[in-house]
């Protein structure tokens, strides 16, 4: 029989979840990241930051595996470092984004690891690079990640639009995130958020008690098996 | 009963040549020949009423109730065969409990009476079988508001702002007729349903016919022994069908005491 | 003897059924004994409800436990009750499968009904829904088809506290201090540090104080919780649930930490 040996593949692995996004402006580009780090549904981290820097205007978002993730990372600022000691000059987004679509495709068997690229350089200005789990390299105007991008997918293609400047930006990265954390139970916490610009990278943080609040259900949706008619009954009846 | 005798009356599977069924028409006698159940629909509640003759000194007081609860905002009170009675209000709390685990809400009495009459109507068809010797008043408050019906014994089943079954019902339907119904609280119908039965301890049989109509009497002249038994379901009991508390069930009674003996003056 | 080629244990046969023309649902089924494989019953929970936390106090039985319905990581439901009153005595708090939990409501408020409508003044306490539930869950679990639930029951009657635990296994114990789910890890030093041998002496406060700490610390730890829940009280003076509370959170701290080792900007 032909049937497909289970044992051969590889076991799951511990998934930590996450919600990650960057989006480019006419500046530069805005980051942001919950910082909830899970080992099954235990909270491990509550204050997790998945902002990492790889240059001076290159960062990568995280998610996947923290330990994956952050040895790739940590080889990527490594190449980097010795890329502009070589070149005299720093790397382009670019140079970053392949380095880590590299390292996540060539061990895709060990890696788990869903990374998005993104920063400023002097070629093409502000840019986004998406790599997702297993390797592959696209860039995009705005890219979303980890477990909790699945729930708002709707909400950025509803709501992007091209031309924004820093603050609107900011403020879809903000409002994103936050959706994403109250619907993903693998995602929570605060929100992160870097605006990496010619000048600089601007850190920002949202604390988790003061996060941009959307619908939240009803008060308390009770059940009624216990309920009795009382209040209708004034009007229901006349002679 | 010209048919009697005629042999066109031993079962509920054979018709008479008028097209009657006796033995539906015998279970009616026995419900004629119990104490008086009355049912009040008002604005907002239900009250249910019951003359419950004792027969024996002997009996534990309050004993052999004949008001019963189908659900929390149900109650089904029965004239007639006691027996039959508790039959049929467990066949009632069957169908009951049936819809509320079907549709997750408390069941109408109108979907439970539906039913309950199909029931009661498949007893007039078998010759292996008797006709429930009920008449039954059930009575709610549920989605649609205060609901009153009764079941007859041959299934067939009407809904009432007022009901009232057993021997006394002729009077006792007068006097509801007098009521406005629609106006009354459920408190106040309590006070109503009372005076209904008025007092027949304290005052003969005939004396109470010539000084006032208001009171229901038992057309037995014997001061026999009876029990007042009342059930109500309105705001104050929270829409549940519970006994008449028995400060309420006191005034009641005080109250029709009272106007009995305005009129003896 | 088999016409059908296809149903001779073969993989269709090219030479012999060239145009597939026996058509897959006219095909006669082989024998097969309908128990060779076994009935297969629910194996995990889908809906599902995290912690739920209990502990006695002076004055009865204080129970708490968040609003939200999880379908594996997603928040699904954000305003589900998962403390429910049964009668006018007990709570009962639910973790693991919501569909399964909402069928015991059902159960528990047929029960509830039955007694009712038997009105002889004795009505169900804690004790015997917990009773009632431990059965339930054993014998279910007992068809290898359990209730997925872990399920605390906490009531007042008669003066006395209750407060026990009953899961899917149908395993039970009592305690004056229980949590299910992560808050048997989280909640249970906390709790026990502060109630067990003082139930007598905990005031309402401090038991109010002592499981919004628990469930903020819940909320912090456990990636399945939200920051909204109810409480539960049972005193003499009855059943009383909040709407959705929640928990004043630290985060400032958060502000200035960087990467994961040496990163600083």
């Amino acid at each position: 029989m032909n049937t497909v040996d289970m044992q051969q593949l590889k076991a799951g692995e511990v998934n930590l979840g996450t919600s990650i996004m960057a989006v480019q402006f006419d500046k530069g580009v805005v980051i942001g990241a919950d910082s909830r780090t899970t080992t099954g549904s235990y909270i491990a981290n509550r204050v997790t930051d998945k902002l990492t820097h790889v240059h001076d205007r290159v960062y990568c978002c995280r998610s996947g595996s923290a330990a994956d993730t952050q040895a790739v990372a940590d080889i990527v600022h490594y190449y980097l470092q010795m890329y502009s000691q070589q070149y005299g000059a720093p790397p382009s987004v670019h140079t970053a984004a392949t380095l880590f679509e590299k390292l996540c495709y060539e061990n895709k068997d060990q890696l788990l690891a869903g990374i998005i690229v993104a920063g400023w350089d002097r070629e093409v200005g502000p840019s986004v690079y998406n790599i997702p789990v297993g390797g592959g390299l696209f860039r995009q105007p705005w890219a979303i990640g980890g477990s909790g991008s699945t729930y708002v997918y709707g909400y950025c293609d509803a709501t992007y639009q091209e031309g924004w400047g820093k603050d609107e930006t900011v403020n879809f990265v903000k409002n994103t995130l936050a959706l994403a954390m109250s619907r993903d139970g693998s995602s929570g916490g605060v929100i992160r958020l870097a605006v990496i610009t010619e000048d600089g990278v601007e850190r920002l943080f949202i604390p988790g008690n003061e996060l941009p609040r959307f619908w939240e259900g009803k008060e308390v949706l009770g059940q009624d098996m216990n309920k009795t008619f009382t209040h209708l009954a004034q009007m229901e009846i006349e002679a | 009963m010209t048919s009697i005798g005629t042999g066109y009356d031993l079962s509920a599977s054979t018709y008479s040549p008028d097209g009657r069924i006796f033995q539906v028409e015998y279970a009616g006698k026995a419900v004629e020949n119990s104490g008086t159940v009355i049912g009040l629909r008002v604005k907002d509640g239900i009250v249910l009423a019951v003359e419950k003759l004792v027969h024996s000194k002997l009996l534990v007081p309050e004993a052999n109730k004949r008001i019963q609860s189908i659900d929390r905002h149900i109650g089904m009170a029965t004239a007639g065969l006691l027996a039959d009675g508790r039959h049929l209000a467990s066949r009632a709390r069957d169908e009951a409990q049936n819809l509320r685990d079907r549709f997750k809400e408390p069941p109408t009495l109108k979907a439970i009476t539906d039913r309950l009459s199909l029931y009661v109507q498949a007893y007039t068809l078998y010759s292996s079988v008797r006709p429930f010797g009920i008449s039954s008043i059930l009575g709610t408050v549920d989605k649609t508001g205060p609901v009153l019906y009764v079941v007859e014994p041959s299934g067939i089943f009407y809904g009432y702002h007022g009901a009232a079954i057993g021997k006394g019902r002729q009077i006792a339907k007068t006097e509801l007729e007098k009521l406005k119904l629609a106006d009354l609280t459920t408190r106040e119908a309590v006070i109503e349903a009372a005076r209904m039965y008025g007092v027949r301890s304290h005052i003969s049989r005939l004396k109470f016919l010539l000084l006032t109509r208001i009171y229901l009497v038992h057309e037995d002249v014997k001061d026999k022994e009876f029990e007042l038994e009342m059930s109500w379901i309105g705001p104050e009991t929270q829409g549940r069908h519970l006994s008449v508390p028995k400060e309420l069930k006191d005034e009641a009674e005080k109250k029709a005491r009272e106007s009995v003996e305005q009129f003896d003056d | 003897m088999d016409h059908f080629p296809t149903n001779w244990g073969k993989p269709r046969d090219e030479a012999v059924d060239v145009y597939s023309t026996y058509p897959l649902h006219s095909r006669p089924r082989n024998q097969v004994d309908t128990f060779a494989e076994g009935v297969q019953h629910t194996q995990q929970p889908i809906v599902t409800g995290t912690s739920v936390l209990a502990i006695k106090y002076k004055d009865g039985v204080m129970m708490a436990a968040d609003t939200l319905a999880s379908y594996g990581s997603l928040a699904r439901f954000k305003d589900i009750s998962r403390l429910h009153p049964v009668g006018d005595y007990t709570v009962i708090g639910a973790g693991g499968d919501m569909s399964d939990f909402q069928h015991i409501q059902g159960i528990l408020d047929d029960l509830i009904v039955e007694e009712f409508n038997e009105a002889d003044g004795n009505a169900l306490g804690p004790s015997e829904i917990f009773e009632v539930m431990s059965q339930v869950m054993y014998a279910r679990r007992s068809k290898f088809n359990p209730l997925w639930n872990s399920l605390l029951i906490g009531g007042f009657k008669d003066g006395k506290s209750f407060l026990a635990y009953v899961d899917l296994l149908g395993t039970t114990y009592q305690s004056p201090s229980i949590a299910t789910g992560y808050g048997a890890y989280i909640a249970i030093p906390l709790l026990r540090k502060v109630v067990d041998g003082r139930e007598k002496d905990v005031t309402e406060e401090q038991a109010r104080h002592i499981l919004e700490e628990c469930m903020k610390v819940l909320y912090y730890r456990d990636a399945r919780s939200l920051n909204k829940y109810q409480i539960a009280k049972i005193t003499k003076d009855g059943i009383e649930i909040t709407d959705g509370l929640s928990s004043k959170t630290e985060w400032a701290f958060a502000e200035s930490i960087r990467g994961y080792g040496a990163q600083n900007q």
